[in-house]
Formats: C-alpha cells, structure tokens, sequence
C-alpha cells in the first residue's frame, strides 16, 4: 500500500477490505480421527474477497474452560459465494482449537479477514504441482478450487501417517485433480519416493508450478527440485500471530532476499511466501 | 450532541481516544476509517535499521498477553518518505513514536522527525538507555530531567513523555518530565514479566523476558495515571489494558484527558470507533454535554500526599 503511494493520491480514501463479523455455524464436527470440519455461514461481499491461501483470525470462545485470549489465525478450507458458506478443517492441538470444537450449529463465531496474501497462479502455468502433509492440506484446498475454476491442471500430491488420515482426496479428485497419495504405512511417503514421483512428473508432463505446506523436509526437496529445473513454486507458512493485520510485528519468520536475510510478516507479507526465499526451521 | 473534544496541551483532538504505540499502523485502515480516531499514534522508530527480537515474541498469559517485539524499525528515512505521507489524508493529527539508546541518538531523531505532517512526538522514555546499565531513562527522575531536557531542545512540536511502570518513583519521574519541558505524559508502557512453559522449561518469548499489556495491566496503569495527574500540570494519557468504554471513563475520571487503546484492537480491530460511539452514549445518557466534564473527577476526599504517592502497597 506505502509502495504505491504517489503524492498525487495522499487524500484518496481507503476503503476497508478486511470484515469483523459474527458468522452463524452450520456445522462443527469431526471428519475423521483427528480433524474437525467447520461451516460458517457467510455474507458474499466477504466471500467474494477471499483467495486461496488467504486466512481468518478466529475470536475463539470461552467455553469449556478454555480462556482463550488472542484471536488464532486459521487458513480458509473452502469459500463459496453462491452458497454463502466459508468451510475451516482445523486439529484440536490447543486452548483455542478445544474452545472451537465446544461451538456448535446455530452458535457464532467472531471472524476477522480475509487477511493476507494468497496464493497466485500466473497466466502461463498449466501445470501445476501441490505437494503437502497432514493439515497443510487444508491451506491448499482452495488452490484446488481455484486451479479448477481457471481450468489448469493440477496434481495433488497427498502425504500422511496412514491411509485414514489422508484429507481431501476426495475433494481433490472431485475438482479433477490427479491425486498421488504417499503414507508412512505404506512406507511411500520417504523424501527418496516423492523425490522420483515428481521428477517423473516432470519428465513426462511438465511442471509449472509447486505449491506446499507443512513440511520442512518437503520444503527442502522442493527448493533442490525448483532450482535445479527452474521450476517456481510458493509456500504457506505459519506462525504465532497477535494482531493478523501487521501492526505487531509478533508473527515475523525470515527470508533470503538477495544477499541477505530479512525479516518479513506471516500475516501481512504472507502467509503465501516465494518458495526459494523460505528459509527452512 | 455531545462535546467530544479534548485539548492535550496546544494539541486539540476530536475525541480522546487514540492507538497505542505498536498496536497500529497504516494496516488498520482496512479495517475502518482511520479519521475517527482522535490522533494517530505510530509504532516507535530508532533512526537506524533494527530487525527486532526473535520469535516468539508474542505469548498469552490468562487474561492478557506479553511480548518482546524488540522495536524493529527501518530507520528514520524510510518514515519520512514513506509513512508520514501516508497520514497526511487524514485531518485526524499524527503522533510519532520515536526511542534512541543514548539521549543524543534520541535527540537527533526527536529534531529529524520534526516534520509537516507530524503534530506531536511522542518519546519512548520506557526503552533501555545503554548508557546507565540498560535501564529505561524513565526508571529514575534524573535520567528522566536528562533526555528530556535533550529533546525539548531538539524539538519544537509538542513533547509526549510516556512513562514505564517499571519504576518505584512515578511521581518523581513525572514530575522531572514536566520540569524539563514535557507537554504531556502517556501513562504508561508495558510491565515486564515473565512466562515459562512447563513442558519445554523454556521461556516462553525468544527474548525470555517481555512486557505485559491488556486487562492486566490495567489497575496498576490507573494508579500511575492517577498519581501522575495528582504530581504534576500537564495532560495525562492514560494507557495500560483500556477495552471498554469503562474502563476509558476509569481513565478520564482519575484525571486522565485522553486514553490510547492498545491490546484491545488485536482482539477488537473495531474497538476504537466502539468505544467512540459507546462513550458519546454514556455521556449523554449521564446528562453531560462535554467529556470534559469527567475529566479528573475523581471523589478522593483531598487524601494525604502520602497515600496518594505510595508506591507499596498499605
């Protein structure tokens, strides 16, 4: 926003992006062992602001004995405007996820965003390649969405524990995604196996673009990957947040620029984030 | 209608609520119209590059949340070219927050940023001063007469001396601001303090140590903003854990003329422009017709100088 300012404009108005809203809850519950689904009806006017990779800062409730105080920063699952409903699959972890699993349909639930910057597919990229674990597939849910409504062509490379806690294959496949589901059961999930999945990819379609989340070691093979193919990709990443807006500076991580490393804001510059510039934790 | 303005020495502001320094920036503008609030109030700068604490450097505590951001700031050019010209679309006045190390680093700043465009400054006293062990100039009265003697000869926009409860000597301390040419108190900083994690035994913040803001802080920022408007003349901005409309009044009626709301807007990005509203109602459903009428009605029955400046506890 400073960047752009130019001295011609200093009195143009700003016009308020980010809504604070009660939203009422369809439903809150579990979808399988250890994450739980919430949908939210929303207003369009907020719907039609969100972008993949987006996320709400949550007033999480008092309930249950949680005393949760700051808001929690949750990225956005699924966002329907024509419906009217915005969807969060989240992982009981902490006071402010038990406190949300306490909430159920007909209650509300405080919503601030859509915050941050989202995910981006340029015009060019055909196909692209989203690789992630456990809860990071949440994130890169609404990617799928977006990939499918700008007609490019996804793979969804999918890893967990175990073939139970594989999320959102069928959500992948229902927007024509082609899924490759990795488990450390099966013991497919090593960095070795991926590692050939996607050069294969590679060498036999063509890769434009690779998304992730979640995973240091996934991280790694991905910046190894793009450098040496010239391959660009993008991160989302996590961090603990106060105000979710910038004003804080609590929820800072750093990046390579150039010849150094700066510190920059999850919520603000990110939470999507160049993936070469992401520095591995 | 009711009267809404306050005057803070030369400086009159539409209404006496003003952002908290380090709990707003340009961002909050996409959440709602800057212009409501009474002054805006920047982020502290240091003249030169610092990148900040490391991470965590925010944790919760029950009720209420610590952190040790660390002042990162991209120096006093950046500020210049860049976000004192954003404010300048809003009529609302713009109040810089600037700190230094040594009390001639904090100086030179203090006269650089006394620009068009800027309406007051607003000096973090409450930072380390390297020169006396670390400790904030505004722990000790001398300290305090000494930078603040520097800067009102740095400056001729009006000076904000705001304050750290980490002191035993408010009364003193406020009294040598004053002496030394401060228009107006901000009353106060956070607290420090402290948080461990019982599991890892580690601290909870990267840098171990931080400062308590909200609800917690509250009374003690009360008492100090009650015994700076007994010690001295000057304004009294009240600052410590304010999120409703009550605890504004609380303020105001200790004899504070304005109040900053800080933590509360990372819960309640909405809370400034609520409280707004909400105190308008409550003056005008009590039968004032000017906030300043509240202002430092405080029913004490003329108590000893020597209860009202104790710092223990009876």
């Amino acid at each position: 926003m400073n960047a752009a300012l130019k001295l011609g404009d200093v009195r143009e108005a700003i016009k308020p992006v980010v809504f604070e809203r009660d939203l009422q809850i369809i439903s809150n519950v579990q979808v399988n062992g250890e994450y739980r689904q919430m949908v939210l009806k929303a207003p369009r006017e907020m719907l039609e602001q969100c972008r993949a990779g987006q996320f709400f800062h949550l007033l999480c409730p008092q309930l249950g004995g949680e005393n949760p105080y700051l808001r929690r920063p949750m990225s956005i699952y699924g966002f329907y405007p024509d419906k009217g409903e915005m969807h969060f699959l989240y992982k009981v972890t902490g006071e402010g996820t038990r406190a949300l699993a306490h909430l159920g349909a007909g209650d509300t639930l405080n919503v601030l965003g859509p915050l941050g910057r989202g995910f981006t597919i340029a015009d060019n990229w055909q196909h692209l390649v989203l690789v992630a674990r456990g809860v990071g597939l949440a994130t890169l849910a609404p990617l799928a969405l977006e990939a499918n409504r700008l007609g490019r062509k996804l793979t969804a490379i999918c890893s967990a524990r175990s073939d139970d806690v594989l999320m959102s294959v069928h959500y992948f496949r229902s927007l024509g995604a082609n899924v490759v589901t990795v488990t450390d059961a099966e013991g497919t999930s090593s960095i070795e196996n991926l590692e050939a999945i996607i050069e294969g990819l590679i060498a036999e379609e063509g890769v434009d673009a690779f998304y992730t989340c979640g995973s240091n070691r996934i991280l790694r093979l991905l910046q190894r990957i793009g450098e040496k193919h010239e391959i660009p990709g993008e991160i989302a990443l996590e961090q603990q947040m106060a105000c979710g807006l910038g004003m804080c500076h609590c929820c800072v991580r750093p990046f390579r620029k150039e010849d150094r490393v700066v510190n920059l804001r999850v919520c603000r510059e990110g939470p999507v984030f160049d993936m070469q510039e992401a520095m591995p934790w | 209608m009711v009267d809404l303005t306050v005057d803070v020495g030369s400086l009159r502001l539409k209404n006496p609520i003003m952002p908290a320094s380090g709990t707003f920036s340009e961002d909050l503008a996409d959440v709602f119209d800057l212009d409501l609030l009474g002054a805006h109030v920047t982020k502290t700068i240091t003249r030169g590059w610092r990148d900040g604490n490391p991470t965590p450097r925010v944790c919760e505590v029950s009720g209420s949340m610590l952190n040790s951001i660390g002042i990162p700031s991209k120096g006093v050019g950046y500020f210049i070219e860049r976000v004192i010209p954003f404010y300048k679309r809003y009529e609302t006045p713009l109040v810089v927050s600037i700190s230094g190390n040594t009390a001639d680093e904090f100086a030179t700043l203090c006269s650089e940023v006394s620009v068009d465009g800027v309406a007051a400054i607003e000096v973090n006293i409450s930072c380390p001063n390297i020169e006396e062990d670390g400790k904030a100039f505004a722990i000790r009265p001398s300290s305090t007469f000494d930078v603040m003697t520097k800067l009102r000869k740095a400056t001729h926009l009006p000076l904000w001396a705001k304050l750290t409860p980490n002191t035993g000597e408010t009364p003193e301390v406020a009294r040598a601001a004053e002496d030394a040419g401060a228009d107006a108190l901000v009353v106060a900083n956070t607290i420090l303090a402290m948080a461990i994690d019982i599991n890892t035994r580690r601290p909870k913040l990267g840098n171990l140590m931080g400062g308590l803001s909200g609800p917690s802080l509250k009374p003690i920022a009360l008492r100090m903003a009650y015994q700076c408007a007994r010690a001295t003349k000057i304004p009294v901005i009240g600052c410590g854990g304010i999120s409703s409309v009550e605890d504004v009044l609380e303020f105001l009626i200790a004899g504070a003329t304005a109040v900053q709301v800080g933590t509360a807007t990372f819960i309640n990005p909405l809370a400034m422009p609520r409280i707004i509203d909400e105190l308008a109602a409550w003056l005008a459903r009590h039968g004032y017709s000017s906030v300043k009428d509240v202002i430092g009605s405080v029913i004490d029955d003329e108590q000893k100088a020597g209860v009202v400046f104790m710092e223990a506890a009876p």
